[in-house]
């Protein structure tokens, strides 16, 4: 079965995979990570403000995003953008939005949304009483948010966090969609100019499992250590 | 905007002489929808076997079942599409792997083995969970009465824990259906390749992209509603309340 296996072109291509692919797809990560938390946050505190329009906005935002299919959102995001962006600096000609930032900004938007259902089951984790106690020492709604409860929610949730992390890494490999050279398209250009379909598919599954694996390993014992402090 | 707005494109026929833009996009609904159920089957049947044997009184089920769950979610769906859709064919003997190669529906059977094995560690883990919520009492008055262990699971703990379940288990189905898009790298022709299509023949892009969206939000409105009364009647007094 792994008779004319050609290992070789693994070891050739090492270079091109991760130096470009595995780059791409760890800051792609990295910026959906931390824009998406920021803004999840943001839209968690609409939710659960007492404005009732700002509150149906965000969970009309957040249902939508969850019901959608990523790969949808990112043909959607890429063929709009360059006529939303149009619209808002008001252009003559549609703007020209690459693939690459057009996928920053999908990959935030719409992980924005699953984070905010996270930061909201933070938020609403800590209990009233905190909050009462933040105003009663005359901390107003900000600094109340601000120092009480986020810092709080943000520890409790680590572990999901994480484990939601774990999963947009996962996620990034759809930006195939449109050509672009994360680590998977990377894997599969070679296996296309190669035709080596089998090696170059099995070694990206190998190193997605290696990375994930050893990752949810690690959460799994945070999430121990954090368990036993509460 | 100067964008040339055209609603009435869903009317037209496409390019491939095959009928209008609208009856495309039904017909990539109905693959949609034919998909994800034939996927949910395969994840609901083997995910509710390794789910069972991870909560068995032996060691060697649990330990292969959490093997199954760790290699099944730690790869990314798209690549196990490939590797199902690609590879197996490479694999497998000669002959055979001309005859899958052939096969004329072979990335809707790539699909349903890949999504459906994808989604079967997610239900695993969650009969698993369901199994385990229940109090240690039910296990142990089934074996009090006499009850072989298939017996105490098939009367006892499987009815509770399935209906214990069922909320986070349509969320799985919800996902299911959400996935299917992804087989369009493979080359099925669900809704969100032939909206892609259709985008591509018409240029009709915002007109395109807002059906699927649209048709997505339906199907998963109809599903959660439908499922919400399923709920209701299958919730059990004592347990998930307040919740």
């Amino acid at each position: 079965m792994f008779s004319n296996f050609d290992f070789d072109v693994i070891r050739r291509s090492l270079p091109y995979l991760f130096e470009q692919g595995m780059t791409f797809t760890l800051s792609l990560t990295a910026i959906a990570t931390i824009g998406g938390l920021l803004l999840g946050t943001l839209i968690a505190m609409m939710r659960l403000s007492s404005s009732r329009t700002l509150s149906r906005l965000a969970a009309g935002y957040v249902n939508m995003m969850r019901s959608l299919p990523l790969v949808l959102v990112i043909f959607l995001f890429y063929f709009l953008m360059p006529y939303v962006g149009q619209w808002i600096i008001r252009a003559e000609r549609p703007i020209t939005v690459g693939a690459y930032s057009s996928t920053i900004i999908t990959f935030t938007l719409f992980e924005a949304a699953y984070f905010s259902e996270i930061m909201r089951a933070g938020i609403q984790s800590i209990p009233r009483g905190q909050v009462q106690a933040g105003y009663a020492i005359g901390l107003d709604y900000r600094e109340v948010m601000r120092f009480v409860v986020l810092p709080q929610a943000f520890r409790n949730m680590l572990p999901v966090i994480f484990t939601q992390t774990i999963v947009l890494f996962q996620d990034t490999s759809l930006v195939y969609v449109l050509s672009i050279t994360d680590f998977l398209g990377a894997a599969s250009k070679v296996a296309q100019r190669d035709g080596r379909l089998t090696e170059m598919y099995l070694f990206a599954a190998l190193v997605y499992f290696l990375i994930c694996f050893t990752a949810s390993f690690f959460v799994k014992r945070l999430q121990a250590r954090i368990s036993i402090i509460r | 905007m100067n964008y040339n707005w055209n609603w009435r494109i869903f009317w037209e026929q496409t390019p491939e002489g095959t009928g209008s833009y609208f009856s495309t996009l039904m017909n990539g609904l109905e693959v949609t929808i034919l998909t994800a159920l034939c996927a949910w089957t395969v994840a609901f049947i083997l995910g509710s076997l390794v789910g069972i044997a991870r909560t068995l009184p032996s060691r060697l089920p649990v330990m292969l079942g959490n093997a199954y769950i760790e290699m099944f979610r730690n790869i990314p769906l798209l690549v196990q599409l490939f590797i199902w859709f690609f590879v197996l064919p490479e694999l497998l003997p000669r002959d055979v792997g001309t005859w899958v190669k052939q096969m004329r529906n072979g990335p809707f059977v790539a699909t349903v083995i890949g999504i459906g094995l994808y989604m079967s560690s997610r239900v695993a883990a969650q009969v698993t969970a369901g199994i385990n919520s229940l109090p240690k009492g039910q296990r142990m008055a089934g074996t009090a009465i006499g009850l072989t262990t298939t017996q105490t699971y098939r009367y006892i703990l499987l009815p509770l824990a399935y209906r214990i379940i069922f909320p986070p288990l349509t969320s799985e189905f919800l996902n299911t259906i959400k996935n299917t898009a992804a087989a369009l790298t493979i080359g099925l022709l669900e809704l969100t390749a032939r909206a892609h299509a259709m985008q591509e023949f018409s240029f009709q892009v915002f007109e395109s992209f807002v059906a699927a969206t649209v048709i997505y939000l339906v199907l998963s409105g109809a599903v959660t509603f439908g499922m919400r009364h399923v709920e209701k009647r299958l919730a059990i007094p004592g347990f998930n309340e307040g919740k």
